[in-house]
């Protein structure tokens, strides 16, 4: 290349000499042909124009992405998320306008008239500080936090000021140059109840981000608990945008297209659920000074009519501002407040787990409605009561000894000589009675993070036992709600609706609808009826020994009596240790009422209520059952006892702070 | 001569032309400055308004030179050139300065930058001297002269700072050229200009001085052996000379490209090698005339609907980089039409030029041409990444009223001149 080019320089500097030179002022011309060199440079340089402008314009497409990154903007319009209604098309979630003060460091600046390198404060910052409530110190560390993520983008000075906080100054806004406020929505709730259920949002984080890369982005809410998260992507709405042309110095300078390109955010649908809010809020002041959870469901469709945790906490205190300080606290508290027991708590379910017992028994055949087993304390522990003659006695006495021989029964059921290959068998054909009783598996309801307890089989125990030497002998706890079962609270009340229903439950759930005023979609898949495949016969055994339960001599459950309302019910009391050390027994209780045609179906758990499910579980449920169905509690003497009442051993731990509104 | 003759023997072929790019230039800047408050045509806050204003005025300079008489110019290039002279002298004495450079003087209201007015006063002065009768191009006396004629503006001019005006002088050696001017001053300068860029753009690495002086030994010894095949004495005493010249430039460019040139000078060069280099710093202005020209596609993204050229991402847009509004809002049709237009402009002139019956009238024809030329060629070239960036602007189309009368007293001299073309002046 290099060497044409001399060859080509060499030849022009050669041939120098050779040119005549003289002036021509006549139309004789020697060097007329150099004009036409001089054409040809002329049209060269054109052509090698052109044909850059092609390589730039029509080859080379990197450059329209990238005129496109950085002059045009996406400002998100965000959707209102929507609403949570309860079962009487009560407001339960609402969102709440906010302020975030914004500010562009380099538009509170002006430049000196004289000196140009030099700047003054464009505003009177004493004035601003005083207006929010902040030092101007404060003001200099949030003023250097914007100037570093950018001097000429806006971004944020103050977060979330309330409606009521921003209207007091509002007037004053315009004075202060390069500050403005950009509105946001927070969750609001009507009533401090509910915390477990409805959830909480928050900032999204990476995973979030990665999972669905199309819809947020680094700052963006989400769902994290609760209903909140479950129905994340319908609650959510569409957002919207304005796609508008941005100067070099990222000023906006008006709409891209004329608007073209923009669209409005669709707001997020609204959750119908079956929540009666009366009747969680009433709950949670019952369960107030305890730990333990009441799961309430009506029977026939499966629809959670309250849910709580206790100890329970505020929704608001996980909103806005507070929100991280607050979260922190509940994080530390030793009673755990944010972890929900209804869904996450798996305990041995105690006696209430006889009541499963005997369908399973009775389907089988291995029992009879009139099989008798004598009350022998020598088997297992009992409390003082005639021996029961049949099934329905059996339950409303909760004999211990009578189950035992039941579940003897049902392990060994004489199938195989060998007992150990016996009870192997025998297991198997109960634990499938279990899990038809949704007993062992994940309940599918619409809320987050729901364990499935556990209902043991027979690879465990032969892990357990190093080879298949067990039998019923050494697994007879199960019988009574002990030893390896675990129950979850929610599956202890689906148990109740079990046979509130006579043999079948439809998955509990708590939304019924979603969607908005106009247009609403039931949850089509909560219809599906679970059933146990016990005869309704064997169910009305058990229905009138519940009943015996609450309103006959030696029931066990007498405190849950509703006047006015046949009450069914049974009583648990289960006995459970942290490592070696027994622990004061849980106290527990499912019920439904009516008798017949059953509105309500719930389970109550109490830890560590020393006195046994009749104690305290049962009158928390009767009035429950009777708030749910009278709509008042005329026993007004008995809910004070009970909403006051601290019986769980050890006491309750003080909180460790007190929250911040 | 009586108007009505010299109205019918005018050429409007470059007036068409003219008038076309100048309205065209007038759209592409009010593209780059109209904003939603300043919309109006003849709003005269903003540049696109003033510009009209100019642009009126030089229509009626343009009128006033048609109807003129052509001995005026002939006879009075010399008043017109120390005229100009005097002009850059007070420039540097009372002049204001911008970017640097002092290069404007202010006469109430209008700013003008006289270097502009240099390159017709130029043009004249020296397309007189050499239509002298007693005037031999061969004579070192003439080449003394015409070196003085371009030397006294281009010095003022370059004290202003304003080195890219100064260099548009470089392109009055094409009419000089075209009237027996040696090639060896081109090859000279071609030569230079090859190695000066070989050598600042260190194309071989640190070995770059080296290798550039073997090339040159290499052309030496083919000039030498194969060339002449049997040189004499003088041949070989010529050859060395010109090596050791060579080898001497190579090494001095160095210390030229470290020293002698400016920093913002340097940035230029290097930037044309890479600019990747620096797109936030240096290369940042050809970057993004390049985003704009490329994201404007075949067809463009029509008038007034760019994204970037409201957006100011190129500096100076209005001005040396109006180009880019082109090439965002018209696309690759526009732009090509554009340069087609001032190619169209470029052969009519050479074919004008071409006809006088007098050098004056031919040599400054040239002048013309050239100038044009050059300005097209380094303001386009630089907008597309193809030369250093030189703040010289597209003749006719970008904004800035000396600029724009300037060109158009340059370009309707000619016209003028042309009316009479059968006639020796």
């Amino acid at each position: 290349m290099w060497k044409i080019i001399y060859i080509f320089a060499f030849h022009l500097v050669a041939h120098a000499d050779r040119h005549i030179l003289f002036i021509v002022s006549t139309m004789n011309d020697t060097f007329k042909n150099r004009s036409q060199y001089i054409r040809m440079a002329f049209a060269l340089v054109a052509i090698i124009l052109i044909l850059r402008l092609a390589y730039i314009q029509l080859f080379d497409k990197d450059y329209t992405t990238v005129a496109d990154a950085q002059a045009l903007r996406e400002v998100v319009q965000f959707p209102a998320r929507g609403y949570i209604y309860d079962r009487n098309g009560k407001l339960i979630v609402y969102n709440e306008a906010v302020f975030d003060l914004m500010v562009v460091p380099s538009e509170t600046l002006v430049r000196d008239k004289n000196d140009r390198k030099k700047y003054h404060q464009a505003n009177d910052t004493a004035l601003l500080c005083r207006k929010l409530g902040i030092t101007h110190a404060d003001y200099e560390a949030r003023m250097e936090k914007a100037r570093t993520y950018s001097p000429v983008v806006a971004s944020i000075f103050m977060k979330q000021i309330s409606k009521e906080e921003y209207a007091s100054w509002q007037r004053d806004l315009y004075k202060f140059k390069g500050f403005y406020v950009q509105r946001r929505t927070l969750r609001s709730y009507t009533r401090p109840v509910g915390a477990h259920v409805l959830g909480y949002v928050g900032e999204v984080n990476d995973s979030d981000i990665k999972n669905d890369s199309a819809y947020y982005r680094r700052g963006d809410y989400i769902g994290q608990s609760g209903l909140e998260k479950t129905y994340e992507n319908e609650l959510r709405g569409v957002k919207g945008k304005t796609v508008m042309q941005v100067d070099v110095h990222s000023r906006t300078i008006g709409h891209y297209l004329d608007g073209k390109m923009d669209c409005t955010p669709i707001e997020g649908n609204n959750l119908y659920t079956s929540l009666d809010l009366d009747l969680q809020e009433y709950a949670e002041k019952l369960m107030s000074n305890k730990r333990g959870c009441v799961v309430a469901i009506e029977p026939s469709t499966g629809e959670v009519l309250a849910l709580v945790s206790a100890p329970t906490y505020d929704p608001n205190l996980l909103v806005g501002r507070v929100r991280g300080d607050n979260y922190s606290m509940l994080e530390a508290d030793a009673n755990k407040p944010l972890y929900n027991r209804a869904l996450q708590g798996a305990y041995p379910p105690g006696s209430i787990f006889k009541v499963a017992q005997a369908m399973a028994a009775l389907q089988q055949g291995v029992i009879t409605p009139t099989t008798g087993f004598a009350c022998n304390k020598s088997l297992v522990g009992c409390h003082n009561h005639p021996s029961a003659g049949r099934v329905q006695d059996a339950i409303k006495m909760s004999c211990n000894p009578y189950f035992y021989n039941v579940y003897n029964r049902m392990i060994q059921q004489g199938k195989y000589k060998n007992v150990f290959k016996d009870s192997q068998y025998g297991l198997m054909v109960w634990r499938d009675y279990m899990l038809r009783f949704g007993f062992g598996q994940r309940l599918d309801i619409d809320l987050p993070n729901v364990k499935s307890g556990y209902i043991p089989d027979t690879s465990f125990y032969n892990k357990w036992y190093k080879g298949h030497t067990w039998s019923f002998s050494t697994i007879y706890s199960n019988s009574i709600g002990q030893g390896e079962v675990l129950v979850v609270p929610i599956q202890m009340a689906n148990l109740a609706c079990v046979v509130a229903n006579r043999g079948y439950y439809i998955t509990p759930h708590v939304v019924r609808y979603v969607g908005n005023d106009s247009v609403k979609t039931r949850r089509k898949e909560y219809v599906t009826k679970h059933q146990t495949g016990i005869d309704k016969r064997y169910f009305d055994i058990a229905v009138a020994g519940m009943n015996d339960v609450v309103y006959a001599p030696g029931g066990t459950g007498h405190r849950a009596a509703v006047p006015g309302i046949s009450v069914c019910g049974k009583t648990g009391t289960a006995e459970n240790y942290v490592g070696k050390v027994k622990r004061a027994d849980h106290s527990v209780f499912i019920a439904f009422a009516p008798k017949d045609d059953p509105k309500i179906a719930l389970s109550v758990y109490v830890e560590n209520a020393a006195g046994g499910g009749g104690t305290w579980a049962a009158p928390i449920a009767g009035l429950i059952i009777e708030k749910y169905l009278k709509g008042t509690v005329e026993r007004t003497e008995v809910e004070r006892t009970y909403m006051e009442a601290s019986p769980c051993q050890p006491l309750m731990k003080p909180k460790p702070a007190t929250p911040k509104k | 001569m009586a108007i009505s003759s010299t109205y019918k023997k005018i050429d409007y072929t470059p007036i068409v032309l003219y008038a076309i790019i100048v309205l065209f230039g007038w759209l592409n800047i009010f593209a780059a400055c109209h904003t939603e408050a300043h919309a109006e045509v003849f709003d005269l806050s903003v540049q696109h308004g003033k510009q009209m204003i100019w642009i009126v005025i030089s229509a009626i300079f343009a009128t006033l030179i048609l109807f003129s008489e052509a001995r005026i110019y002939s006879n009075g290039a010399y008043i017109f050139y120390i005229g100009v002279l005097l002009m850059l002298i007070l420039t540097l004495a009372i002049g204001k300065s911008t970017n640097g450079g002092v290069s404007w003087i202010e006469i109430g209201p209008i700013k003008i930058q006289m270097s502009e007015f240099s390159k017709f006063a130029t043009a004249l002065v020296l397309a007189k001297y050499l239509s002298g009768q007693d005037v031999d191009i061969a004579e070192r006396k003439t080449w003394g002269t015409i070196l003085l004629l371009l030397g006294l503006p281009a010095a003022l001019i370059f004290l202003q700072h304003d080195t890219g005006s100064t260099l548009v002088f470089a392109s009055f050696l094409i009419p000089l050229y075209r009237i027996g001017m040696p090639p060896l001053i081109f090859s000279i300068g071609f030569i230079a200009v090859a190695l000066f860029v070989g050598a600042t753009s260190e194309i071989f690495g640190r070995f770059t001085n080296y290798i550039l002086c073997g090339l040159v030994l290499l052309g030496c010894l083919f000039y030498l052996f194969i060339y002449l095949g049997k040189p004499k004495t003088k041949d070989y005493v010529k050859a060395i000379a010109a090596l050791l010249i060579c080898c001497g430039f190579v090494f001095s460019v160095d210390y030229i490209f470290d020293h002698v040139l400016e920093p913002h000078q340097q940035n230029r060069i290097k930037v044309l090698y890479d600019p990747t280099l620096d797109l936030q710093g240096k290369g940042y202005n050809v970057h993004q005339a390049k985003i704009a020209i490329g994201s404007g596609g075949l067809t463009g993204k029509g008038a007034l609907k760019g994204t970037i050229t409201p957006a100011h991402f190129v500096p100076e847009q209005e001005t040396d980089f109006i180009f880019c509004t082109v090439g965002e809002e018209w696309g690759f049709l526009g732009s090509m039409a554009l340069v087609l237009l001032y190619t169209w402009l470029l052969q009519h002139l050479i074919t004008m030029a071409e006809r006088q019956a007098s050098l004056f009238a031919r040599f400054y024809g040239y002048c013309v041409a050239s100038i044009l030329f050059f300005h097209f060629m380094v303001n386009i070239g630089m907008v597309l990444g193809l030369l250093p960036v030189i703040g010289i602007p597209l003749p006719f189309f970008s904004y800035g009223g000396s600029s724009l009368l300037a060109f158009t007293i340059l370009l309707f001299i000619f016209i003028r001149l042309d009316a009479n073309h059968m006639s020796l002046l």
